[in-house]
């Protein structure tokens, strides 16, 4: 499959902080922090709970659809591997069934595509198997 | 007990900048300039530079107090701070730091400076050239989310969406820095002006509020000014310019993780614009002149939105050019012509066009300015904010 943006921009590291999302990701599915002290879901990962102060975060699989909390249409190339690419649309999504949490990611449309705050939108996973370690990206479409 | 405040106790007494250049065309070096600059400030304040017996600065400025203690052969080094957090969110706050340790009785005469040669360092604009990306920007950077401009476009959307607020009123905030850069020689943007034309087929950095003149330049130069007690500057050469109010920090969790601030469209100002008119007892219609750091024209309306200056109901109407205009306009700002135009100073010339515009000696010249606000780098976080008075506001 395609990908939302060319070869060559940076890998995500997969921390060990992080590494049941990635995992996740790799089996197709969105699994975020939910503290196991007093159930607030937490994103991006973190050591503690923001809330309770509890250790003990477990990760758990949420929904993979949200919606539209704002976004951006970048046409200037920050990085070599966006040279001659064109806008592309970033957009960050609100998770309603996982205490409202907000993730980043690429929103698949033309790059003129009008973008509109509170759209009900859904998750792709989308592959990067050639890569040393192997990641999946989480990209966003607009629900049908 | 007594009352803890910095209201009127220490004031800036002495202000200094290097000639300010575009990026990478310093013909110094960076820890140069930012001698240039510190012994300007000195000079201008009638101290001796081995008087002086601190430093405060931000953005982790490079050129190190110790370093700069050695090379002015400095008697004592007393303080050496540097506030945490990137860009000029910390540019009141290393003012505010000086002062903190000035009236505490650390130290005696503490400069806060900041100084800057991308030419020889590398620059903001891009994304760094990295392999993989760790931390937040793991979950950043893979979608092509790397830059200043990007890191801060989506919390302007959605405050500009909410508020329906269009585009022009951040037209007019450049503009308006622009504007005051024609009678100012120091401005790099001196003798370039900005037509609303102009600006209206300037190429898109980011869509939908970020076109090139909504971005700050980046630059090379120095920037300093000379902390001392309230008691002492009165004795010094200058008008003494006296601080009256500054807060820093951020509201709640404004830097959770991954765009996820609970009040996301924000400049994160909130609290720290409470305090600092708290600490003040001034609000924002005591002010004769605001310098409000650009980083970006959609972080200076969240900012004059969260400090009380701007009402978001009526953004649009109010924000218009001949409002943000000195001598004459109903909010003169950024007189100097700001971050945008006259220098990215990191706000540090906005500290310095400050103490002008309250000694009486700005090119635009505000008539009788008494009370002059500075509101530091938006958007990021800690943020800072700082006011400044002549002695009749005390
Ligand atoms: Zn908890």
């Amino acid at each position: 499959m395609s990908t939302a943006l060319p070869p060559g921009l940076p890998a995500p590291a997969q921390e060990p902080v992080a590494k049941p999302y990635w995992d996740g990701t790799r089996a197709g599915k969105l699994v975020i922090q939910r503290c196991k002290g007093c159930g607030a879901h937490q994103w991006g990962p973190e050591w503690v709970c923001h809330r309770c102060h509890s250790f003990d975060l477990g990760w758990e699989e949420v929904a993979p659809r949200g919606r539209i909390w704002s976004w951006q249409r970048p046409h200037h190339p920050v990085h070599p591997a966006l040279n001659g690419h064109g806008p592309y649309t970033i957009v960050l999504v609100e998770l309603p069934e996982a205490g409202n949490v907000r993730m980043v990611g690429n929103l698949i449309c033309e790059p003129t595509a009008p973008v509109e705050i509170g759209a009900e939108v859904e998750a792709v996973f989308e592959p990067h198997d050639d890569a040393e370690p192997p990641y999946t990206l989480v990209q966003w479409r607009v629900k049908g | 007990m007594s009352e803890r405040t910095l209201r009127g106790k220490v004031a800036i007494a002495g202000i200094g900048e290097t000639a300010y250049y575009k990026h990478g065309q310093s013909p110094d070096a960076e820890f140069k300039l930012a001698l240039q600059a510190i012994i300007a400030a000195c000079r201008d304040a009638g101290i001796d530079p081995k008087e002086v017996d601190g430093f405060a600065s931000y953005g982790n400025d490079r050129s190190e107090a110790v370093r700069l203690a050695a090379a002015l052969g400095i008697k004592e080094l007393r303080f050496s701070n540097m506030h945490w957090g990137g860009g000029g969110g910390g540019v009141a706050a290393s003012v505010a730091n000086a002062a903190a340790a000035v009236h505490s009785g650390m130290a005696n005469c503490v400069i806060a400076f900041r100084s800057l040669a991308q030419g020889q360092f590398a620059r903001y604009g891009r994304g760094a050239a990295v392999a993989a990306a760790v931390g937040d920007d793991a979950f950043l950077f893979p979608y092509g989310l790397m830059s200043p401009a990007q890191r801060f476009a989506m919390k302007i959307t959605r405050f500009m969406t909410e508020h329906g607020i269009r585009h022009e009123a951040l037209r007019s905030i450049a503009m308006a820095s622009y504007h005051h850069a024609q009678n100012n020689p120091r401005a790099v943007m001196y003798g370039r002006p900005l037509t609303q034309e102009k600006y209206d087929a300037s190429r898109w950095i980011v869509e939908p509020f970020h076109r090139l003149f909504d971005c700050c330049q980046e630059n090379d130069g120095a920037g300093a000014v000379i902390v001392v007690p309230a008691d002492r500057a009165k004795d010094l050469p200058h008008k003494p310019t006296y601080l009256l109010g500054t807060a820093q920090g951020g509201h709640h969790r404004s830097a959770a993780p991954v765009h996820n601030a609970p009040d996301y469209g924000s400049a994160h100002f909130p609290t720290v614009a409470r305090n600092m008119w708290a600490m003040a007892k001034l609000g924002p219609h005591d002010v004769d002149v605001v310098q409000a750091y650009e980083n970006f024209t959609g972080g200076v309306l969240l900012s004059l939105v969260e400090h009380g200056f701007v009402d978001p109901t009526t953004a649009n109407e109010f924000l218009v050019l001949e409002n943000l205009l000195a001598p004459t306009g109903r909010m003169p700002m950024n007189t100097s012509g700001g971050n945008l135009a006259e220098c990215y100073m990191h706000g540090l010339e906005m500290v310095n066009e400050a103490v002008r515009q309250l000694r009486g000696t700005a090119n635009n010249q505000v008539p009788d300015a008494e009370v002059v606000a500075v509101l530091g780098g938006p958007m990021v976080t800690p943020v800072s904010s700082l006011v400044l008075g002549t002695e009749a506001t005390l």
